[in-house]
């Protein structure tokens, strides 16, 4: 392994974004077990602020889903700028996830899912 | 016109998009399993706002029409109704008229005669400013209060049909539907409402449905089967190598939709946070508790475009390293100087214009959102201008280009020159349009504002 931490991508089974509308961003974080949810979903690692703090946009406008029956984090927030617009290069907003995926992840759960890794 | 003795209906989805192709073998298997309706959506505001701006389709209409003969086909053998939503990408009554000459000339070619509905949805600039004054428009976040100077800015409006109006002409008699823009859910859930199935399960079943095979393990295979019940549902993809999973199908309530647990349709909101979803075998799965609850006020969402101004678009390869070292500095400078050149040479000065310097390989795509950092290997830069109109775009583009080709870095006392893709430098892009409407009408009925004609002749 390198010394490189692990990101939100390497712990998750697929970090996807898209439209919701052209109006709104969704993005999806496909957690890969339980466990990895569990530390996905704990607010002291993701947040509305945190997400904020991403993407530039108002904390007020941030919409988080926490399903842990999927082990699934959702995320919404109004568009930057509104689609197929000058600025817009994202026309489907499917590259948007990207920031979010390269997060690293809390280090005591990077031991946990490396370990898993070598398990499978 | 409930049927009491009706115990299920079932739903073949083909595909997520009219158009996108599937395996002749694929409707073969759907029509095996013995749908009760075909419904397919033809359209989407996924691809941006040039579709319902310009009422042109994103498919050309060979494609359209290769997977509708098939369709056409299977529904003529099995006796049963296609209906096909947002007709040419946006739905408007132009889309509507293209697909319906697209269905005629299969139809005549195939000797089929089946009856079609026409159902019409795109809307006056007259109307909706009369239901704006009436107090009848109501905002969806993140868009405010409509003005009406906003209403009469716009190329094409729609209205996006529930169920009501498919069910109508399905009633009236016809087999073939096709409605102009309609929820993605509405052309999978009219037939299971019209056969007195429950609204929970049905609208929770269409949004399932509503991308083909997405909800399936291999969404590439194109078709999903629903059969709804008085109970639930059960969903099972139609390739027989793919599967539904629970989390498959639960998962698919994520997709496009800003709330996973909350839909809203015209005609009320579909809640799956009691649902419940089992593996019934290795490739189907049921779902129960889906809840549906009828609103009191049925509302019709709004879709609307106008002209953003006219667009031309220039790119030009760097490979020069001391350009890819700093790569920020050097579009700050250049882009000084492009406002510079043009208030000289045409006497714009910003606000009069606009443009968007893009980096592909340094940060283009997610612009000062991206986390890394470091020099690309090479730089292709985008320029997009935007002008009222055409010729004054591409004359702004025009008297950039030298600055494109030939702009220095700071430690350069000559000029380089850059490597332009293409010759000419510019492509003209015509009108670039924008969405501007987010909002609802409160409507008298559910089929008001949407006019169903009979038959497959377009309408003037």
């Amino acid at each position: 392994m390198s010394d490189q931490p692990l990101t939100l991508a390497d712990v998750c089974h697929e970090v996807r974004s898209k439209n919701a509308g052209p109006f709104w961003v969704t993005i999806d974080v496909f957690a890969k077990d339980h466990e990895t949810y569990q530390a996905v979903a704990d607010e002291s690692y993701l947040d509305e602020q945190r997400i904020a703090d991403l993407y530039d946009v108002d904390r007020e406008t941030v919409r988080m889903f926490r399903l842990p029956d999927l082990d699934v984090v959702k995320i919404s927030f109004p568009r930057r700028v509104s689609q197929g617009s000058l600025h817009d290069r994202d026309i489907h907003a499917g590259q948007h996830h990207v920031p979010l995926a390269v997060l690293p992840v809390p280090p005591r759960h990077t031991a946990g899912a490396v370990g898993r890794k070598v398990v499978r | 016109m409930t049927t009491p003795t009706t115990q299920s209906v079932k739903v073949f989805v083909p595909i997520g998009m009219l158009g996108g192709g599937f395996a002749e073998t694929m409707v073969e298997r759907g029509m095996e399993l013995g749908p009760d309706v075909i419904a397919v959506d033809g359209g989407s505001t996924d691809s941006g706002p040039h579709y319902l701006g310009s009422a042109t389709a994103k498919s050309p209409a060979a494609s359209i029409a290769r997977d509708l003969r098939l369709l056409l086909r299977a529904a003529a053998r099995a006796d049963v109704p296609l209906i096909v939503g947002s007709c040419g990408t946006s739905g408007t009554d132009t889309g509507v008229d293209w697909v319906a000459g697209i269905v005629t000339a299969i139809m005549a070619e195939e000797g089929l005669d089946l009856p079609v509905a026409r159902i019409y949805s795109e809307q006056r600039a007259d109307d909706v400013q009369g239901y704006l004054a009436a107090g009848l428009v109501h905002p969806l976040s993140p868009l405010g209060e409509l003005a009406p100077e906003t209403i009469d800015s716009c190329t094409h409006i729609v209205g996006l049909m529930g169920h009501e109006p498919i069910v109508e002409a399905l009633q009236a008699g016809a087999q073939v539907v096709l409605a102009g823009r309609a929820t993605d859910t509405s052309i999978a859930a009219a037939v299971p409402l019209l056969r007195g199935m429950p609204a929970g399960p049905t609208w929770h079943a269409s949004k399932i449905v509503e991308c083909g095979a997405q909800a399936t393990t291999n969404p590439r295979t194109g078709g999903i089967f629903a059969t709804i019940d008085h109970e639930g549902f059960t969903i099972e993809a139609v390739d027989p190598d793919t599967a539904c999973t629970p989390t498959s199908v639960a998962a698919h309530m994520l997709y496009e939709n800003a709330d996973p647990f909350l839909l809203t349709e015209p005609d009320g909101v579909l809640d799956v946070r009691n649902a419940t979803y089992r593996a019934l075998d290795e490739r189907r799965v049921r779902v129960e508790g889906s809840e549906f609850r009828h609103a009191a006020q049925h509302t019709v969402k709004l879709e609307g475009a106008r002209i953003a101004g006219y667009q031309t678009v220039s790119f030009v390869g760097v490979r020069e390293p001391l350009v890819l070292a700093d790569p920020e500095r050097w579009v700050e400078v250049l882009r000084k100087y492009l406002f510079m050149r043009v208030e000289q040479a045409l006497g714009l000065t910003e606000g009069q214009f606009d443009f968007d310097l893009r980096l592909y390989g340094h940060n283009a795509v997610l612009g000062k959102l991206d986390p890394a950092s470091g020099p690309p290997r090479e730089l292709g830069v985008m320029l997009v201008v935007s002008a009222p109109d055409q010729p004054t775009a591409t004359a702004i583009a025009q008297v950039m280009n030298p600055y494109l080709l030939h702009m220095p870095t700071q430690e350069m006392d000559y000029l380089p020159s850059f490597a332009f893709a293409a010759s000419p430098a510019e492509t003209e892009r015509g009108a670039s349009y924008e969405f501007v409407l987010n909002h609802v009408v409160d409507s008298p009925t559910p089929t008001a504002l949407f006019r169903t004609e009979i038959g497959a002749t377009a309408h003037v």
